[in-house]
């Protein structure tokens, strides 16, 4: 029970960010990335403010054998190659984000606001999720999940099995 | 939620990205995992064998924040500003893309920069190098929104 709560609420904190942050304005992320038009550059401090404090807390996880709630931290280790999947992986997110204003965290926020273009958004990020599962040749059996800098989480996971 | 309070947009930015902080330092400091939207969000969808259920319930905690936030302030959710066929191919996109890549804005823009990772550090440049870009040939390049 207080391992879902756990869960829930670090969910609606996150989304309390992005609300206050103006993240769930897709105008106003587009104005972050115009560079070169009426720039918006405020959005940048909302990275300096996440980035601060997920900072203190991994390095108050790496002096933790596990963490309060579970049996062990699931945090892939710092470090691997950079190579093309990364790389062209972050230019087609890059594609779809300064298309829209939208990024996973915010899209599936904007569920709450029940727009048709939400739920548009949301189910072609599935498809899109899946498509990418189907074209590649590993990892299948494991739970995706982001990899946080750390090696492929295919093959972390691999390994760890 | 604080948004509709006047508070000046930097303070406002800063004040959200620290409560995003304090999301990720609560999922990684109580329950032992990564805040990275995609990455829950593609799991949720498809979880693995004795994985729990903590995706979905992260996942309905942002959904239900998305809720209170509209009852406290009905503009705490900006319009979309896509047409639906854009929509739709950005959404692929982002899916498809943030897979590739293993992260987002959160995993490797947040997280993952947090640990001062190589990987997130090029993948947060790239994505928002390529979007800036994008931005820039719809609005002033080929005369769009």
């Amino acid at each position: 029970m207080k391992r879902d709560l756990a869960a829930f609420l670090s969910g609606a904190v996150f989304a309390a960010g992005l609300v206050v942050s103006g993240m769930t304005k897709p105008s106003k992320v587009l104005a972050f990335l115009d560079v070169s038009g009426a720039w918006d550059p405020s959005l940048a401090l909302v990275m300096v403010g996440a980035i601060a404090v997920s900072a203190v807390a991994f390095r108050a996880a790496a002096r933790r054998s596990a963490p309060v709630l579970d049996a062990s931290f699931a945090v892939p280790p710092a470090g691997g190659a950079i190579g093309r999947r990364l790389v062209a992986g972050a230019a087609l997110f890059g594609l779809g984000w300064g298309l829209s204003g939208l990024c996973p965290g915010p899209a599936v926020l904007s569920i709450a606001g029940g727009e048709a273009g939400a739920f548009v958004f949301v189910l072609a990020m599935l498809a899109g999720m899946a498509l990418e599962r189907l074209t590649a040749r590993d990892g299948r059996g494991a739970a995706p999940r982001d990899e946080c800098g750390g090696t492929e989480p295919v093959a972390a996971e691999s390994r760890a099995r | 939620m604080l948004h509709g309070t006047g508070l000046p947009p930097t303070v406002a930015a800063l004040a959200g990205g620290v409560l995003i902080g304090i999301a990720v330092a609560m999922l990684l400091l109580l329950r032992g995992r990564v805040a990275g939207i995609s990455g829950i969000v593609a799991g949720v969808v498809r979880p693995g064998r004795g994985d729990g259920h903590w995706r979905a319930l992260f996942v309905a905690g942002l959904v239900a924040g998305g809720l209170v936030a509209r009852l406290v302030d009905p503009g705490a959710i900006g319009a979309m500003v896509a047409p639906l066929p854009v929509l739709a191919l950005a959404g692929l996109l982002v899916g498809f893309g943030t897979r590739l890549a293993g992260g987002c804005t959160s995993g490797h823009g947040v997280c993952g920069v947090s640990r001062l990772s190589p990987r997130s550090i090029v993948a947060t440049g790239t994505f928002m190098a390529v979007a800036g870009v994008v931005v820039f040939f719809v609005r002033h390049a080929a005369g769009g929104r």
